[in-house]
């Protein structure tokens, strides 16, 4: 069951590159299906639980390259192929004004295809080289408007993001140079029983750098708002979503806490990069008049809440990151995609200080905002309280009483720049420019529904009964780092 | 030793380029030496003093040991077909860029702000 998350979409990107030049419908068709199809699998396999591995080619691990969907990889496969699914559904109805849509079909499947896959295998190497897919697809994508600005962040993201990746792909070199392996798993065993040294150290660091530009955390966030707000707005919503989880997170959780074995001063790093990023994004996003770009700077604060989660090295420190990865992850594509529906009725103008009084003429858009909004800034029924909540009560229990601090204060201050963009964009008079504006297409309207749906559902995670079967096996594959290794290799 | 250390040289001297210059083009070529610099440490990596290619020429009596890895080699083939498609798209979001702004400086470059 496992290779079929690479091989459909990737099937499906063929075809559509075949016969989407002379039918506009088949590419419609095949993306929708190709990615309902992958939701359903997911859930299949979420309710399934448990490990589940296949071999390539029949090849046993040490040899031959594996898929290993565990706790963690499920959980993010999970959240890959729903938000993946809703934003195809949205696409569909945003894509109209591009020419060439099948191209944006095409890679759009690409990318679903490279990060199911770096979220599936047990190879080193192979995740390099299905980052780097996902990236290709991804720059092409940000790009997909060509203009200005679109193409200005479209190599700026391309440039940082590949150097990032040379520097991963340094830190495998020298791995496979010290263990004679490529195999996650297998490296893990042999890591363990060599004496620790200055090489790992050196490793942990190249790779701390590769998968933070990835993944955004602050010294490396430069690209992220230029890339965020410039791509469509569907694509938007799968960057800060998905895309960032997916093969920045997660690769960096799957190889500290499974391959070296999280230390002290692992935790210590994410620890400040986190409450730096938490700070820098937190702020900078309040004077922001361009609403994708706050909303893509609002994506480094939580991402800086995840990482500072982590790095406190406690369980319910890393309950509470992977709860509220969840949570970010439905929440912000359902922001962007509020954001991409008010961009595209006010005729690309995208400063909210030129909007106002939205809201009595798009009253979907506007109520799914509102349920967005309350989700990341933290009001309580929504799943975005309960997980700052544990954050802030898991930074208390490890004696991170600064840090805690810090928290609550951003996250108020995220209250507040979200409130901004609700007064300027959805409250107030309406100017008579915008007399005559519409309400979003009906599929980019029941993707944004759906969405918000969600938002208000995840508050349920914490039930126990969702929580063991949604969260708890992820959690324990970071708590016994080891067990992993184990897993593949009996 | 020495050939360790010239492949670092120019790993950062590709990094240098990308983080210096100021033109499109030359930003590329600084990415292409680091990429070409990685491959080159990977060739090392599985070097060996004095071995064959990796092929078994008579199979009654393999030598694996006197061949050089293999693997490094396989790995190259991949990271030079994605560092190719990277290049091409760099390139042609460069080519895009002149017709919109009508210069390679990346100083010129400068809709994106705060």
């Amino acid at each position: 069951m496992l290779p079929l998350f690479i091989i459909i979409p990737l099937a499906g990107a063929f075809i559509i590159s075949v016969t989407g030049k002379y039918s506009r419908k088949v590419s419609y068709t095949i993306t929708w299906l190709v990615t309902f199809v992958l939701m359903v699998l997911s859930l299949k396999l979420l309710i399934k639980g448990g490990f589940t591995s296949y071999n390539i080619g029949g090849w046993a691990p040490p040899l031959g390259i594996n898929l290993v969907a565990d706790g963690l990889s499920i959980l993010i496969l999970v959240i890959i192929n729903t938000i993946v699914f809703v934003a195809a559904n949205y696409s569909i109805g945003y894509i109209g004004k591009y020419t060439s849509k099948w191209t944006y079909f095409a890679l759009y499947l690409v990318m679903l295809a490279s990060m199911n896959a770096a979220v599936l295998t047990g190879d080193l190497f192979n995740l390099l080289i299905w980052i780097e897919v996902g990236g290709v697809a991804s720059y092409a994508l940000v790009a997909f408007g060509t203009r200005a600005e679109e193409l200005e962040a479209s190599f700026k993201y391309a440039v940082l993001n590949t150097v990032g990746l040379l520097f991963i792909l340094m830190g495998v070199c020298l791995l496979y140079a010290y263990t004679s392996t490529l195999n996650m798993a297998d490296m893990a065993q042999i890591l363990a029983q060599k004496p620790d040294n200055k090489l790992i150290s050196f490793v942990i660091v190249l790779f701390l750098i590769g998968a933070g530009m990835k993944s955004a955390i602050v010294p490396f966030h430069a690209w992220l708002p230029d890339a965020h707000s410039s791509a469509p707005s569907p694509i938007s919503a799968l960057l800060s979503g998905v895309l960032v989880k997916s093969l920045g997170i997660y690769t960096l959780l799957r190889v500290m806490f499974n391959v070296f074995g999280i230390t002290l001063l692992i935790s210590k790093t994410f620890l400040i990069m986190g409450t730096a990023s938490i700070i820098l994004g937190g702020i900078l996003a309040v004077y922001q008049n361009d609403i994708k770009r706050m909303l893509a700077y609002s994506t480094i604060s939580q991402i800086g809440y995840i990482f500072f989660a982590l790095g406190l090295g406690t369980p319910l420190g890393y309950f509470a990151a992977l709860f509220h990865l969840v949570n970010h992850a439905y929440a912000k594509a359902l922001m962007f995609m509020t954001a991409g529906a008010v961009v595209n009725a006010a005729d690309d103008i995208r400063d909210i200080r030129e909007m106002g009084g939205f809201g009595k003429k798009m009253p979907v858009t506007s109520i799914t905002s509102i349920i967005g909004s309350m989700s990341i800034s933290g009001i309580p029924p929504f799943g975005g309280f309960w997980s700052k909540l544990l954050i802030i009560v898991a930074a208390i229990q490890a004696g991170q009483y600064m840090g805690a601090f810090i928290a609550v204060i951003i996250s108020i201050i995220t209250l507040s720049y979200y409130l901004k963009l609700q007064k300027h964009v959805f409250f107030g008079e309406l100017k008579s420019k915008w007399a005559g504006i519409k309400e979003a297409p009906v599929s980019m309207c029941v993707s944004m529904i759906v969405l918000a749906a969600v938002c208000i559902g995840l508050g349920l995670l914490y039930v126990p009964a969702l929580k063991a079967i949604v969260l708890d096996p992820a959690v324990n594959v970071l708590i016994n780092g080891s067990s992993y290794a184990d897993a593949v290799m009996k | 030793m020495i050939e360790y250390i010239l492949t670092f040289i120019l790993f950062t001297l590709g990094l240098y380029a990308i983080l210096i210059k100021r033109n499109l083009i030359k930003i590329i070529i600084g990415l292409s030496i680091m990429e070409y610099s990685m491959n080159v440490f990977l060739i090392l990596v599985g070097y060996k003093n004095g071995a064959t290619i990796p092929v078994f020429t008579s199979l009654t009596e393999p030598r694996p040991d006197a061949m050089v890895d293999p693997v490094v080699q396989a790995m190259i083939l991949t990271l030079v077909v994605m560092s190719l498609a990277v290049t091409f798209l760099l390139i042609t979001i460069a080519m895009r860029i002149y017709d919109k702004y009508g210069t390679y400086d990346i100083r010129e470059l400068n809709k994106l702000k705060g």
